[in-house]
């Protein structure tokens, strides 16, 4: 076992750290380090996409990087989204648009909305469609979630960026 | 009809959002691999790479080298105590680790438990296992050959012939189809596919030695049907043993089942006396659980000149892997496949299916199909297209001629089921009118003319849901009731639980609507709790869209005990006899004076504080409810496709469902239940198939093998209803959850041959791969 390194990281806006083994999974510091369960774990090949989160702005599979890669870094899960106990505009359009069903894709499909909305704020449906293709859903069919995606962008036209 | 409450309260037919999205959007869900105890530890299981083969030698030591490795269990310890084995839910047995020798690949040999996962799997590499290769049977058409290897050396009959089972007159149908005018004859292997939902199965074993209690948080479709299969294989009294279903990421049949992995973190929670965490990777999940189908059917289908159909004969071979690992109803052996007849009113029909084993891992559990129908509704639907082929008629015209009349229901099919209602011919004509199917054909012929392919798929089935009455329906002899419990607290607000458990249904909601329904309380002041065995009432579970039907019906039952109840204290309240109230969902009023009432709140409250003299305090109420019969859900389903010449690529234009499962509770959720069932149709379709290699390894193990349609993939699909309620459910529901499953593959099938029918194309093999249909075009010369 190779020598434990220090990771720190800026997530969901709070400074953490932590001495892990190198070949730790980003996934798993996060999960069972940090102890934020959201985000989740639903193939070993980064097809599905339930890992996702955002680092340094970008979306990334975290089971596809090592916790020391992310050393420095500042990581969003899904857990950060919520802002003085108001639902972000995207959760919120899940909720309303039933855009979600056993819920484990859902952090992940959010944060990858979120980083489409972020480079396109008002994109058509065969945009968002290829913005969320990164993340397998097995419930909904993907057409609500589409609808909860553009009630997100509505609302953030309307309220100002989050 | 049902009387519709106001949005306030909630009840059928409002699509209030879901109480349980508000965790769900927040990533606080509590699934099984999110639950962590104090000391808890991991186990990884080591697998066989080899589908058949002796094992000569386990040695554990050099993974009991490894820091932080606490036990490596194998078949032989589990022996000792009798556990190497364990009953499947179908009439076998199966292995937990293997012994002697293994059956398919990614089969379980030894489960290693350590203090981090890691260290787990990478001791599970080193644990060295001899073994000496057998030959291989993968081709069920082959179990029976006398030079196949008899691979269930434990049974005494000494054969790959697992049953043989036969429904119908045998000589009235062949009678028929010798003499009939017209005859089609369909062969569709229906492949192997896999449930795969999103989260993985696992569980959490934690067996406290101080108390003598075993809990084990477990991905379960049917938590108390577990307990009960734990303490009769475990020997643990039952009292001592809870299941806990957290939050579920998707079942879809895949979670009916016992797995071995369950077996061996219980047993290493037992041996080591602390919490055991085990969470199965995608590959384990798709090689070695509960896979779905793998029938090999022949339909062979009679009419007159007219098109009036005579008879159906149905030929199936079976492929249960090595292990007759089904998850259904014990008396059915291939489930309810003798659906088979369908939509469609004929004077005889015979089935037969024969199981074989090979060297494929076990199963045959219901993949969002209510046992078997998935496979039967395919082969019917397909049946009739090539009928209409044969018959040179349009295959809408021959499904109306053919359908069961609105009319003659209650409909005793020829194989023995009483359908409770339908009006098929209303949802094809909504279906047909929805899509433009006029306007479709002879976009059809000109597209033709100019060599363009396009085709229109059309699928008119009948589901069978519910199971269902006890006289037929039993697993391991547990009668398949489910139940409901209801508590009214003082304030008026309630709590219910269930023997079932969502997986994503939205349960939560939907049977609080019901709540709301029968008793006025809003929907928003009812919790429902499902999951969890020390303080649900018992029941069978969810799958085969059984929820609405059975607990569903529970929990109105329920409610109505307790508005009998609620009535008395009312009457007491006001002053009058029982017989003076009359009831709205939400209070009850004295006749002729209206502004006399109590409302469900205040009578809730007195229940508790000033009760009439002789009655008991409080307002509670259970039902175990045991269905008289089944619900048939039905719907038609058009498909459009456009295919392209130049790569074989099939391109889903317009997909139009229209169905009917009676009364709706929330039809939102009903719609978003029909998206994601019509999306893993197209999965099986196109995409998915687990497939072997000649020496059994397995083809579709993982995500890059085993596609799941993204969002690119997946069309928009156009949704409209029927309603034909069920006469016997106690608000006319039926299920729907699979319906989209069931009926849609024929849909997509029969689109694409379709397509290609003017080039004598009558069938094609699911999935419809761009590769299959480009070899066919390059086949017929249109592609050179």
């Amino acid at each position: 076992m190779a020598a434990k390194q220090k990771v720190r990281v800026k997530i969901n806006g709070q400074e953490r750290e932590a001495e892990v083994e190198p070949r730790l999974l980003l996934v798993h510091f996060i999960r069972e380090v940090l102890s934020l369960t959201g985000t989740h774990i639903g193939c070993d090949t980064s097809h599905c996409g339930a890992c996702t989160v955002m680092l340094d702005g970008k979306t990334v599979k975290s089971c596809t990087m090592f916790a020391v890669q992310a050393d420095g870094c500042e990581i969003l899960t899904i857990e950060g989204l919520i802002q003085d106990g108001k639902l972000h505009p995207l959760q919120e359009g899940f909720k309303e648009e039933h855009g979600l069903q056993c819920g484990y894709c859902t952090p992940g499909m959010i944060l990858s909305s979120l980083a489409l909305l972020k480079r396109n704020p008002n994109p058509s449906e065969d945009e968002i469609r290829h913005g969320i293709s990164g993340n397998l859903c097995r419930c909904t069919g993907y057409q609500n979630i589409v609808k909860a995606v553009q009630y997100a962008a509505a609302k953030m036209a309307q309220g100002g960026q989050r | 009809m049902i009387h519709k409450t106001s949005p306030e309260i909630g009840g059928m037919g409002h699509s209030i959002k879901r109480k349980e999205d508000l965790r769900f959007v927040q990533g606080k869900g509590n699934y099984v691999d999110d639950v962590h105890l104090p000391g808890m530890v991991y186990g990884h299981i080591v697998r066989s790479p080899y589908a058949h083969a002796r094992i000569k030698k386990i040695n554990i030591e050099p993974a009991m080298k490894v820091p932080g490795v606490l036990a490596v269990i194998t078949g032989e310890d589990l022996a000792k105590a009798g556990l190497s084995w364990m009953p499947t839910l179908f009439h076998d047995k199966q292995m937990v680790l293997a012994t002697g020798k293994v059956l398919f690949q990614a089969q379980e040999v030894a489960f290693v438990i350590a203090e981090d996962r890691y260290v787990a799997a990478d001791a599970a590499e080193l644990v060295e296992v001899d073994y000496e290769p057998l030959p291989v049977l993968v081709d069920p058409h082959h179990a029976l050959d006398p030079d196949a290897p008899i691979l269930r050396e434990d049974r005494e009959e000494k054969t790959n012939h697992i049953f043989h089972w036969e429904v119908g007159d045998q000589k009235a149908t062949e009678k028929a189809i010798k003499g009939a005018a017209a005859k089609a004859e369909v062969h569709a292997f229906f492949q192997r596919c896999h449930p795969s939902p999103l989260e993985t199965c696992g569980c959490v074993a934690d067996f406290n030695r101080a108390t003598g209690k075993l809990t084990v948080y477990l991905t379960s479709q049917a938590p108390h049907a577990h307990r009960t299969v734990f303490a009769l294989v475990g020997g643990l009294p039952e009292q001592n043993i809870r299941i806990i279903s957290p939050d579920i990421g998707g079942g879809f049949g895949n979670k009916v089942p016992v797995y071995p992995g369950y077996v061996c973190t219980v047993v290493a929670s037992l041996q080591l006396g602390r919490p055991v965490k085990w969470i199965e990777t995608r590959s384990e999940n798709l090689q070695s659980t509960g896979f779905a189908r793998d029938y090999h059917m022949t339909a062979e289908l009679a009419a007159d000149k007219n098109g009036k159909i005579q008879a159906l004969r149905v030929k199936t071979l079976a492929d249960h892997g090595a292990f007759n690992a089904a998850a259904q109803p014990s008396k059915f052996p291939a489930g309810l496949f003798s659906i088979c007849t369908g939509s469609y009113e004929m004077p005889t029909a015979f089935c037969e299916v024969d199981g074989v084993y090979t060297n494929k891992a076990p199963g045959g559990i219901a993949y969002r199909c209510s046992f078997r129908v998935t496979e039967a509704a395919y082969l019917i639907e397909r049946a009739m297209d090539v009928l209409a082929g044969e018959l040179k008629m349009d295959p809408a015209e021959l499904r109306r001629r053919n359908f069961i009349p609105a009319d003659k229901f209650p409909y005793q099919s020829p194989l023995g089921w009483s359908y409770d209602s339908g009006n098929y011919e209303a949802a094809m004509k909504l279906a047909l009118d929805k899509i433009g199917y006029a306007e479709l054909r002879k976009e059809q012929e000109e597209k033709r003319k100019k060599g363009e392919l396009m085709g229109i798929g059309i699928s008119s089935f009948t589901e069978i849901v519910g199971a269902g009455p006890s006289h037929t329906f039993d697993i391991l002899g547990i009668k398949m009731f489910d139940s409901c419990e209801i508590r009214i607290h003082p304030t008026g607000k309630a709590i219910a639980r269930m023997g079932t458990k969502s997986q994503g249904q939205g349960h939560e909601t939907t049977y609080a609507q019901i709540v709301a329904q029968e008793l006025g309380i809003p929907a928003s002041d009812v919790a429902i709790e499902e999951g969890d065995t020390d303080t649900a009432p018992y029941g069978l579970g969810t799958y085969a869209s059984r929820s609405t039907p059975t607990s569903g019906a529970a929990t109105a039952i329920a409610a109505r005990k307790i508005r009998d109840k609620a009535r008395k204290i009312a009457a007491f309240l006001l002053e009058v006899s029982e017989e003076d109230l009359v009831w709205e969902p939400g209070k009850f009023s004295v006749k002729g004076a209206p502004g006399k009432s109590k409302t469900i709140q205040e009578i809730a409250f007195a229940a508790y504080t000033n009760f009439p003299p002789g009655l008991e305090a409080g307002l509670e109420a259970v039902d175990y409810y045991d269905p008289p019969n089944l619900t048939f859900p039905f719907g038609t389903y058009i498909c459009v496709v456009d295919i392209d010449k130049g790569t074989g690529e099939v391109k889903v234009r317009r997909f139009v469902a229209v169905d009917d499962c009676g009364n709706i509770i929330n039809p939102m959720i009903v719609d978003g239940q029909i998206h994601g069932g019509l999306t893993e149709g197209l999965a099986i379709a196109f995409m998915q198939e687990i497939s072997y290699d000649e020496i059994g390894n397995v083809q579709g193990g993982n995500f890059m093998d085993y596609l799941i349609p993204t969002a690119v993939e997946t069309p928009n699909w156009e949704t409209d209803k029927t309603c034909t309620p069920s006469p016997h459910h106690p608000f006319g529901a039926k299920g729907v959850g699979e319906s989209p499953n069931v009926g849609s593959p024929a849909a997509f099938v029969n689109a694409v041959v379709d397509a290609l029918s003017h080039l004598g194309v009558k069938h094609i093999d699911m999935p419809i791969a761009p590769w299959k249909v480009w070899n066919i075009l390059k086949e017929k010369g249109v592609v050179g």
